[in-house]
Parts: structure tokens; sequence; C-alpha cells
């Protein structure tokens, strides 16, 4: 069915198609609205899930990790400064490896205080251990958060898994979305498959053991499995959705007009959407341009990046957070995904787009349209957007 | 670390079953000070037990009949809290031998 | 593919509406976009809301810079907002006004097609009280869109919160603004 809605309620709808038994959020902008109309869902008798309203997303997390390891499916939401309050625990729920999936509304870290998109939230759960996805539309958002539990909750996976999507472009904008009916929507997201839950009491175990040097460097090899057995996961979710939903999500990004390009635009999100106009816009101008927009950023398809990518000339990264100090993440990763190659594209990366500043279609088209004068790659940022 | 497990034999997210920790930590190792229990003097009020932070005042059919050694750590909370002075703390250096 | 710029209050509505209209062209077919100016909500602050209308697929995820269509539902910000600011020279400019479309062309200075509805007098003539319904039934009629069809998803949209009553009045004053907006706008806008 579809509804014209906000990528707010297409989350919240997915959740309430996936009925969680425990959602423990605390409200922040631009998130808040997912927490609102999940507490009308609870309180209007559409869902069973015990909503407990905690006094911070520290809190929200730790009792979504107690829940979880109860035995409980489990589901929260946060945005920013609320992110990075919690991303403490972030790193329990992985080591745990307790199958938490996150909406995560992207929006700007303070200072100075903001409450726009941009993507310093997610990259500071980067190295948590979260598998994370982007993304491009409210459509997305819905169709990945309904993927994420399957991903999370498969036994060869087992990790928390956030879905960003850029907070007010996506989370405030009215879109289509084809829902699918509550019933397909649960069949596919299945019955919830409890490991080794704490109210088993017949069978006791221990959650949250010590680990000293004997121990915890094979334990983390062992959550570094989970993240490696992530990538064919996604693939077999991704197929089993485009049977129920007809939606084909094919690999770990989507390649626009990649094929037979010369110069290409790498980016997370929204943006991305914005980024297919500028493509167009070229090729219509003779220019041979494409897209490669990553679903999957953790853990990163190195691989298959490198291969999408050898072909072309030159290639921009588009970065909507600093890594200060440093290149952008998403440039790093790109680099070093290419960097094994013999031949491999010239690299540029772009910081654009912080704290809710508007990225247009004349603005990519620029980046693209400079691609083919640069000579070589640099360690050196650029800008889209910037004032000097 | 021989004798220790690889990455591939872990339990999925380290948990563990119920109790295996005993086992493997004799925390009686740790112990400066062993209680011992004068059953003469003990009204088995169960305030040792009671108060015990490592569960190692042993019961049997109600009533304490002596000390887990192996994972007492000497604390002496359970001397502290006898009523009766039924419990005595004795260094587990220069005196006669008990060690477990 | 359209875009559209309201310019209200903070409580006028014009979020509202934007939403409304983009679930009636939704049930025409097209594929839409609403969204409000970013930013903290203040009652009384001037506020801005988007629409686009297409036949295919919206990727754009950027403001909107040159509307096709710009809506004014508070007479008041004529000066303070520069509403026809970007707004395309053959576009139009819907005011919320007892002014005549001339009246408002001296003061704005906007050479395209401008429009004027009394949503003012709609709403106090209907007791809804609020100028956001009838230009909603303006842009609709400004957009060529089917009465009826548009009606069905007004009468969706706001039956949830409504009292019958109130939903009764709110699509009189939907009527009312389409009906203003139906003898000057030519064709689709």
């Amino acid at each position: 069915m579809r509804k014209a809605i906000t990528g707010h309620k297409a989350v919240a709808e997915a959740m309430r198609q996936i009925e969680p038994d425990v959602v423990a959020v605390y409200p922040i902008t631009p998130q808040s609205e997912i927490a609102e109309y999940y507490a009308d869902y609870v309180h209007n008798g559409l869902v069973r899930t015990e909503l407990i309203p905690v006094e911070s997303e520290h809190s929200a997390l730790s009792a979504c990790i107690g829940a979880a390891a109860a035995g409980g499916r489990v589901m929260t939401a946060t945005s920013s400064q609320g992110l990075a309050l919690l991303v403490e625990v972030l790193y329990i729920a992985a080591g745990l490896r307790l199958p938490i999936v996150m909406a995560l509304a992207n929006r700007a870290l303070s200072a100075p205080i903001n409450i726009h998109c941009d993507h310093s939230d997610a990259y500071l759960a980067r190295d948590s251990g979260a598998v994370q996805i982007f993304a491009e539309s409210a459509q997305e958002a819905y169709d990945y958060t309904l993927m994420a539990q399957r991903i999370a909750e498969d036994m060869r996976v087992r990790l928390p898994v956030i879905v960003n999507l850029d907070g007010f472009t996506l989370t405030h904008t009215v879109q289509p979305v084809d829902l699918l009916e509550d019933e397909v929507a649960k069949k596919f997201v299945g019955e919830f498959k409890p490991f080794a839950p704490l109210l088993d009491v017949e069978h006791p175990v221990t959650w949250g053991a010590f680990a000293m040097s004997d121990y915890y460097f094979e334990l983390k090899r062992a959550q570094e499995a989970g993240m490696e057995a992530v990538p064919a996961v996604f693939l077999e979710v991704q197929r089993a959705f485009a049977e129920v939903s007809g939606r084909r999500y094919e690999g770990f990004f989507e390649a626009y007009k990649l094929a037979d390009a010369e110069y290409a635009l790498v980016v997370l999100g929204s943006t991305a959407g914005t980024a297919k106009v500028a493509v167009d816009e070229l090729r219509a101008r003779g220019m041979k341009v494409g897209l490669l927009k990553p679903w999957l950023w953790r853990p990163f398809p190195g691989p298959a990046v490198a291969e999408a990518l050898a072909h072309l000339k030159a290639v921009a990264v588009l970065d909507r957070a600093f890594s200060f100090g440093t290149m952008g993440a998403l440039y790093e990763d790109v680099a070093s995904a290419l960097y094994p190659l013999e031949k491999r594209p010239i690299l540029v990366n772009y910081i654009y787009g912080l704290g809710g500043r508007d990225i247009t279609v004349p603005q990519l088209v620029q980046a693209l349209e400079e691609l083919p004068k640069i000579r070589r790659t640099e360690w050196a940022l650029r800008y889209i957007g910037l004032r000097e | 670390m021989a004798g220790l497990k690889g990455w591939r034999e872990l339990p999925l997210g380290g948990v563990v079953a119920g109790g295996t920790a005993r086992d493997l930590n004799k925390t009686g190792s740790w112990r400066a000070e062993r209680p011992i229990w004068h059953e003469e003097k003990c009204i088995q009020c169960l305030q040792c037990w009671l108060h015990c932070p490592d569960d190692s005042v042993l019961i049997r059919g109600g009533k304490v009949t002596g000390f887990d050694y192996e994972h007492c750590k000497g604390c002496g909370v359970c001397a502290a809290i006898c009523p009766k002075d039924a419990i005595e703390m004795v260094p587990e250096r220069g005196g006669e031998c008990a060690r477990p | 593919m359209k875009e559209i710029r309201w310019h209200g209050r903070g409580g006028q509505g014009a979020k509202t509406v934007s939403q409304i209209l983009a679930q009636i062209n939704l049930r025409e077919g097209k594929f839409v976009q609403a969204f409000p100016e970013f930013g903290p909500e203040r009652s009384g602050a001037p506020v801005r809301a988007y629409n686009r209308i297409s036949d295919e697929e919206i990727l754009v995820h950027s403001g909107v810079y040159e509307p096709d269509i710009v809506v004014v539902i508070d007479e008041t910000l004529l000066d303070s907002e520069r509403p026809t600011e970007g707004l395309k020279p053959e576009g139009v400019l819907l005011v919320n006004t007892p002014c005549s479309a001339e009246e408002i062309r001296a003061r704005t200075k906007f050479p395209g097609k401008i429009v004027t509805v009394d949503a003012d007098r709609i709403a106090k003539e209907t007791g809804t009280g609020f100028p956001n319904i009838p230009m909603l039934g303006a842009v609709v009629a400004l957009l060529g869109t089917d009465y009826n069809l548009a009606e069905a998803e007004l009468r969706e949209a706001l039956g949830g919160r409504l009292s019958r009553d109130m939903l009764e009045k709110n699509l009189q004053a939907f009527r009312a603004g389409y009906e203003a907006a139906k003898e000057v706008a030519v064709g689709r806008a």
C-alpha cells in the first residue's frame, strides 16, 4: 500500500510491524517522532511492546541490552548527542552480540549546537562494532529497518544494526512509501529466537563475564567473525526481501550508471538521490558519469567497491562529517579498498553539508565536472558549499 | 597460554553456562586470614551465611556446617557479624597450617 | 516537476496543508515530497513549507529555490519574507488577502500571475478560524487537481482529528477557496 508519509512514520510503521518485545527510547530532535508514533501504537493497543520511557539514551540502550540478554526482541532510535551518550554501551551491545536494531536520525554533533543533518553521529559509532546501513529515502529506511532485523538476528551475525536516515531531509519529509501488508512484513521478519536468555531460569548463564589478556583478544576476534558474516547475510536478506516486496536491492551499494562511466561520485544517504539528478544532467550533455551509493557502510564492502570503481578515471568521495585531522572516513574506506589494485582511479575527498547545509544539483554537477581536470590523488580535503 | 581455547571455540558474545566460573576461579587462594567456626558457640542464626559475599558459608539441612575454603576470600564479614563470637579469623601464615 | 513554497506563521497550519497536498497528489498518482523549513518551531514566527509534485520519481533532496507556485497564508509576510524571491516569472503568486491581484502586484512587483483569495473571510464565515484550508483549496484549483479526489483525501486526512461538525466546516472552507481560485486559474498552473 502506497502512502505519503514522513521518514519517521515509515520507520515507526516498520517497528509496529516488527512489534519488538521491548522498545526503550529517549526523545531527541530529529528522532522524537519515531518515539512518539511508537508510544501512540503502544497506548492505542496496536502493539504489545513494553515501552520503557527512560531518562537518557545511555539508559535507553542499557535497558535494550538487558532486555535483549533476557531474551527479548528489542529496538530503539536516537540521534546526534543521544548517540554520543549511548556509544559507551553500544560497544557492549556489540561485544555481547545482541541483535538490537536502532534507527539513527542523522544529525550534527555539538558544538556549536545544531539540529540539522550531517553524519558525524554515524561516524562516531563507526568502530563500535554495530552494523551500519544508510538509506537514501523514506522507502529505503522502511525496507532496511525490516531487513536489519533479520540481519541482526541471524546466528552468523548477532550484532546491533544501525539504520541511518538523514535528519529532517528524510525524517521530516513526506514522501511516497510502499508499505508491506502487516502479515507479509511479520512473516518476513519471522519469529524471534532468543539465544541463552537470562529469563530461562532452567538454564542459568552468565552474560558479560570478565575476560583478561588471556581471552579478550580471542573474544574480539570472534566478534569480528560476526562482522565478516554480514555481507553474505546481507545479500541473502535482500533476496528474501525482493521475494516478498518486489523491491530489488542487489548488492552492498547501488551502482547508478556506473558500468560505462569514466567519473563518479561516492556518497551516503539522501544526497545520493540529488547526485542521481546531477548524473542524469551530465549524461544528457554527453559526460560519462555515475554514482556509487553504499547501503552497507559497516562492514565496509571493500573488494566489491574496488571492483565497481576500478575502471574509472577519477572518483570524488563525499563525506558529510569531518574526521578531524585526517581525510574523511568514507574516503579512507574507498582509498584503502582501491589501494591493492595495480591500476586505480584518481581519488579526491570533499567534505559537504555539515550542520544541514544544503547540497544542490548544480554543486554536485560542478564536483563531477572538475574531476577530469584533477591530475593526481592528493592528501588534501576539498569542500562543497563552504564560504572561504 | 597453552591449553586456552582459540577464538573459534568461544561461545557467542562470551556467554558462559551458569556456575562455570566457580570451578575455574578458586578465590580461596587470595585469602590472608581464614575463618574458624566454633560450633559450640554457634546459635545457628545464619547471619554469617546471609552476609557472606562469596556464598562460602556451607549449609546442610538449614544449619551451618563450616566454610568453603576453595572460595572464601577471608574478608571477615562473617566474624564481624556473628553475635556470639563463634567465628575466629586466623592468619593463614605464621600459625598452624590449615590451608585447604 | 512542480515546486511549491508556502509562507505562513507558526501555528497557521502551513506544514499541515503541505502534507495534505502531498497526500492528495499521491492519490492522483503523482510522486510527491512535502517538507517544512527545518528549524525550531515557534508560534507566530515566519515559517516555510515546500511541495514537489512530479510524474516521475523524485530523487532530489535539496531545498526548493525556484518555485512554480508561492502561497502566502499570512499577508503580513509579503513585506518581511520577500515571498516572490526565486518565484519563476511564469509561476503563480497566491495570496490570502482582501486586496485585488493588481494591488498585490503593486506591492510585490511580481510580473507573473497573481491570484488572491480572502481566506481569512472564508475562515470566519465558515467558522473554521484557520486560513490554511481555503488556501489548500485554492492550490488544488491552480494545479487543476480533480476536486472530488482532493475532497475525499482531505476528508480522510482531517476525519481523525476533527469533530464531524468541524470537519464539514473545513470542507466548506476548502470548497470556497477552490472556487475563488478556479475562476482565475486557466488550465493547470
